[in-house]
């Protein structure tokens, strides 16, 4: 029935070489994304975060402790005691500043790392020959609120640091080698990659389920998902949390301690004048001199011990021999 | 034979065929029910549920393959599939003969003749499948970073497709075919975490299998069974099935005023058919421009194609009328085009066809900006087990109701709003309607699923045994006690029909017992006469406290069983020794003994057997929520200790 015509019959071949085409590649697509089995319980999952680590493995252990009420004065004087900034931070490091900042209150509560911390950290770290300085945290409040109205975003800026903040692009599944309950979890993963060095920046505070939130409460801003679901085990998570991060240095501002109603405080009437400032390369020992700020010995707080049998510090800090300076 | 006896013969065997496949879904051991029919073909047969999940996903479940088969002969024969096998074309044809009948030629033909709304169809086709293109799109865009042998293979094919099927402008086409490519590689090296665009499967509210497989599924089928029990032995009901049988109903009657209404103006499927038969090696048309004008074939023609003129060969569904009522033999269905010409695609403009692409791809993203699928999910949303994680079940599920079909206990029923406007008609649990909770060890809904938005489980995966033993059984969410309103917590009566009929192995509710004393059951004591108990109050009716759930309290003794009471009197089961017994004037408490229900939240499936026989019929004192559910991690509720 085809045309006679030679164009005819041309147009013709064209069309049936045409529909074989389609035909074919319609059946080699459906074939290329043909799938017998169906969808896995888990997809292809992208590959967990691995966190660097930034305690330096060799280094004794140190602690140091600066009285006073003056928090650039004291941070300045651990430091000191430690062996200055440049112990820690080697010029053009990309320092990462974990700071408390989980809710939006003002400073004069206590709730929250003070403004004060960050900006005499900031700079101690510029001076040592940083190259970039960051500040993040992921709050339990909205977290552009939490940064301005504790004053921490705006002193960081001001002392040259950049504040990250927790978008969902930064969390990266992180499981913890030997962790029960850090398992595919996401973390606050880019800013932490992205650092050479990480300090920990923490208030003392009481905490109603844990007794104390210090420094190694402090990681669980690094936390993301549904993260409050671990306060069914709030030791267990604080221990893991130990493990899973290694600070190069960790520095605790106890100079307004949150006696009660913590952590969210609220009221001038929570705070004591404990005076004291404690930096160290173990957090565990660091907390657990903390703990006597609230008046709590080690045995008061269960995650201290269990951070210890999991090898992430001593909750005996006396055996570290703190350095104590004494300046007013 | 008559072609187009040829023709209905084969309507009518596919729309037997399609029924039987209905009714053999059920579960059971007659010959009519599961075993092994291929129930799913008609919705496999199906290319536009094969190519929306394709793009949805980025792959091809097993069965819709048979799409693929669709559409290769489809690009030789032209739209066969609506003029032979759809079972929903085959029934509003029916519809519309019997609407036509005994019409004078000329009304007929008013009916018949095309009509531009005729491109609706093309706009909502484009709209659905933009919906859903935006994983395929987001494959093509992250492609060469990672499966770039894959990648290279797909883009050529697909840049070859185009080139082939364009007309004019071939470079044009597949250079902006590329140029699209490489934006989206681009983008996507720049932000690759985020997807700026989500897929939505909505082309099952619109794909005519699914329409009349929904429809037959819960509508006309729990209909026709009420009073038959062919399929069921309990009538079947579906929430929400009453809007299906109205849309059902009105697509009918429509087809009563204007044949075949739902394939020449909505039928997204139809559409699709359309635009491929634009290529069809075979096509329907004139062996000669001149005719008589009798316009017999345009009165019978039932895709409205204008076959006597310039035939639309886009909206032509192959029933062939117009060859069997050409009195002169003129029409031809050949390999050449019709010598009165044709219009081989549908005269869409390029405004529309950009509106249509752009509100789909936009149509997703509006949707979930609700957060239903983040943070305001809603725990009233319980699937079926085997339910993938939300975003991946709506790119999968095409409403078909098959689940809801084959659940044993009628417990699978269409979301009406549970699931936002995205998950209209997408299987929610419903265990106040179903004839029991969901089964324990049944998996039916997760084999039939076409698409695998339900994958397929094994027993063993389900009830966590086996391999699975570490894993644990599925949960589909977690039962919660309403202490308000479950009688043994808030009206001192004994019930624990919950911790019963729990079927978890040990049970996931247990009870603490509560010796409560009961409303005016404190009473002083009046004397000892023999085994009775004379109180200085009471009122009770005769025995109402015996049975064993009513004990006698005082001082600080255990509580002791009552065997029988008077009006004041009361009769205990043991006498304690003399030495225990209350003096007169002491106070005594009839107490009832309750057994509280708990949930373990360690051990509930969510199966929803426990709310189902809460013996408080309305609001249920137990009931199942989506909290814990094994297939979204951030749902869980307790960690394992």
């Amino acid at each position: 029935m085809a045309p006679n015509d030679s164009i005819g019959r041309r147009a013709f071949a064209r069309r049936v070489a045409r529909v074989f085409f389609m035909a074919a590649a319609t059946g080699a697509l459906g074939l290329t994304f043909w799938d017998r089995l169906g969808p896995r319980v888990r997809g292809p999952q992208r590959r967990d975060l691995v966190l660097p680590v930034f305690s330096s493995p060799g280094r004794t252990p140190q602690i140091a402790v600066a009285r006073g009420f003056d928090r650039t004065a004291g941070v300045e004087a651990v430091l000191n005691a430690l062996g200055r900034m440049t112990a820690f931070i080697q010029p053009g490091d990309r320092v990462l500043l974990k700071v408390n900042a989980a809710f939006a209150s003002p400073p004069a509560l206590g709730a929250t790392t003070h403004p004060e911390m960050v900006s005499a950290v900031v700079k101690l770290c510029k001076e040592a020959g940083a190259g970039r300085v960051m500040v993040t945290d992921n709050p339990i409040n909205d977290p552009t609120s939490c940064f301005e109205l504790t004053g921490i975003g705006p002193a960081a800026r001001d002392s040259g640091a950049r504040v990250i903040l927790p978008g969902p692009d930064q969390f990266q599944t992180y499981s913890l080698e030997g962790g029960q309950l850090i398992r595919q979890w996401p973390v606050l993963g880019s800013p932490l990659v992205m650092a050479d060095k990480l300090i920990g920046l923490a208030p003392v505070k009481d905490h109603h389920r844990s007794g104390a939130s210090m420094t190694l409460k402090n990681w669980y801003g690094l936390l993301g998902g549904r993260r409050n679901l671990f306060h069914q085990r709030i030791h267990a998570i604080i221990a893991e949390l130990a493990m899973m991060i290694k600070p190069s240095l960790v520095i605790l501002d106890g100079t307004r301690a949150m006696m009660a109603n913590g952590p969210t405080g609220g009221s001038l009437d929570d705070l004591k004048d404990t005076r004291t400032i404690i930096a160290g390369t173990d957090p565990v020992a660091v907390d657990a001199a903390g703990a006597t700020l609230l008046g709590k010995a080690s045995d008061d707080l269960p995650y201290l011990a269990l951070a210890q049998n999991a090898g992430a510090g001593t909750a005996d800090f006396r055996s570290l021999n703190p350095i104590e300076v004494n300046r007013t | 034979m008559k072609i187009t006896n040829a023709r209905r013969i084969t309507q009518v065997f596919f729309w037997v065929l399609f029924v039987w496949f209905c009714v053999v879904s059920s579960i059971g051991e007659k010959i009519w029910q599961l075993r092994g029919w291929p129930v799913n073909w008609f919705l496999q047969l199906d290319p536009l549920a094969a190519l929306g999940v394709l793009l949805a996903t980025h792959t091809l479940y097993w069965g819709l393959l048979w799409g693929a088969a669709t559409i290769i002969l489809t690009f030789f024969l032209g739209r066969f599939f609506c003029g032979w096998i759809c079972p929903m074309g085959s029934l509003q044809q029916f519809v519309g003969y019997l609407g036509q009948r005994g019409l004078p030629v000329a009304a007929k033909i008013l009916r018949s003749r095309y009509h531009g709304a005729q491109q609706i169809k093309y706009w909502l086709l484009l709209f659905l499948l933009a919906a859903a293109s935006a994983d395929f799109f987001h494959f093509l865009f992250s492609g060469p970073f990672h499966r770039p042998g894959l990648f290279v293979f797909v883009f050529c094919l697909l840049a070859a497709m185009l080139w082939i099927i364009s007309e004019r402008s071939k470079v044009k086409a597949t250079a902006f075919f590329a140029g699209i490519v490489a934006m989206g590689m681009v983008l996507y090296r720049w932000s690759p975490q985020t997807h700026w665009l989500t897929s939505s499967l909505q082309i099952g509210l619109l794909d005519p299998l699914v329409f009349i497989q929904r429809a037959a599924n819960l509508v006309l089928l729990p209909i026709a069974d009420a009073p038959l029990r062919i399929t069921s032995a309990i009538p079947r009901f579906y929430q929400g099935a009453g809007l299906m049988g109205m849309l059902f109903i009105l697509v009918l009657a429509l087809c009563v005023r204007i044949p075949r209404f739902y394939c020449r103006f909505i039928c997204p499927l139809g559409a699709l058919f359309g635009l491929l038969s634009r290529w069809a090696l075979f096509r329907i048309g004139k062996s000669e421009d001149r005719c008589k004008a009798c316009r017999q074939c345009e009165a019978h023609c039932e895709g409205a194609c204008a076959p006597s003129r310039v035939i639309r060969t886009a909206e032509c569904v192959l029933c062939l009328n117009c060859m069997d009522r050409c009195r002169h033999g003129l029409m031809t269905y050949a390999a050449q085009s019709s010598a009165a010409g044709e219009q081989a695609a549908p005269d869409l403009k390029r405004r529309h066809v950009v509106t249509a692409i752009a509100m789909g791809l936009a149509a997703a993203p509006v949707m979930r900006l609700n957060g239903s699928l983040s943070n305001h999910w809603n725990p009233a949303l319980i699937r079926p087990p085997g339910a993938l994680s939300e975003a991946a079940f709506l790119s999968r599920c095409i409403k078909c109701g098959q689940c809801m079909r084959v659940c044993p206990t009628n417990v699978i029923h269409p979301a009406t709003w549970q699931a936002g406007v995205e998950g209209f008609w997408t299987p929610v649990l419903n265990y106040r309607i179903g004839t029991s909770g969901c089964q324990h060890n049944c998996v039916a809904c997760s084999h039939i699923c076409p698409t695998a938005a339900l994958r397929p489980l094994s027993v063993d995966e389900r009830m966590g045994r086996n391999q699975y033993a570490a894993k644990g059984a599925l949960r589909m969410g977690m039962a919660f006690v309403d202490h308000g309103r479950c009688l043994p917590w808030a009206m001192d009566t004994p019930c624990i029909v919950c911790q019963e009929n729990c079927p978890v192995s040990p049970k996931a509710i247990y009870t603490r017992i509560e010796y409560r004393t009961i409303r005016d059951g404190r009473h002083l004591l009046q004397s000892i006469s023999g085994d009775r108990m004379v109180l200085a109050g009471g009122g009770w009716k005769f025995d109402t406290l015996a049975g064993g759930d009513y004990f006698l309290q005082w001082a600080d003794r255990p509580p002791v069983a009552i065997a029988g009471n008077a009006d004041r009197a009361i009769t205990l089961a043991a006498m304690p020794e003399k030495a225990q017994w209350p003096k007169p004037g002491d106070s005594i408490q009839v107490a009832v003994r309750l057994q509280k229900p708990y949930v373990d939240p360690h051990r509930c499936i969510g199966c929803g057997i426990c709310e189902h026989e809460c013996p408080v019929q309305g609001r249920r004192a137990i009931r199942v929520s989506a909290e814990n559910e094994s297939r979204h991690a951030g749902h869980r509720l307790i960690i394992e200790r």
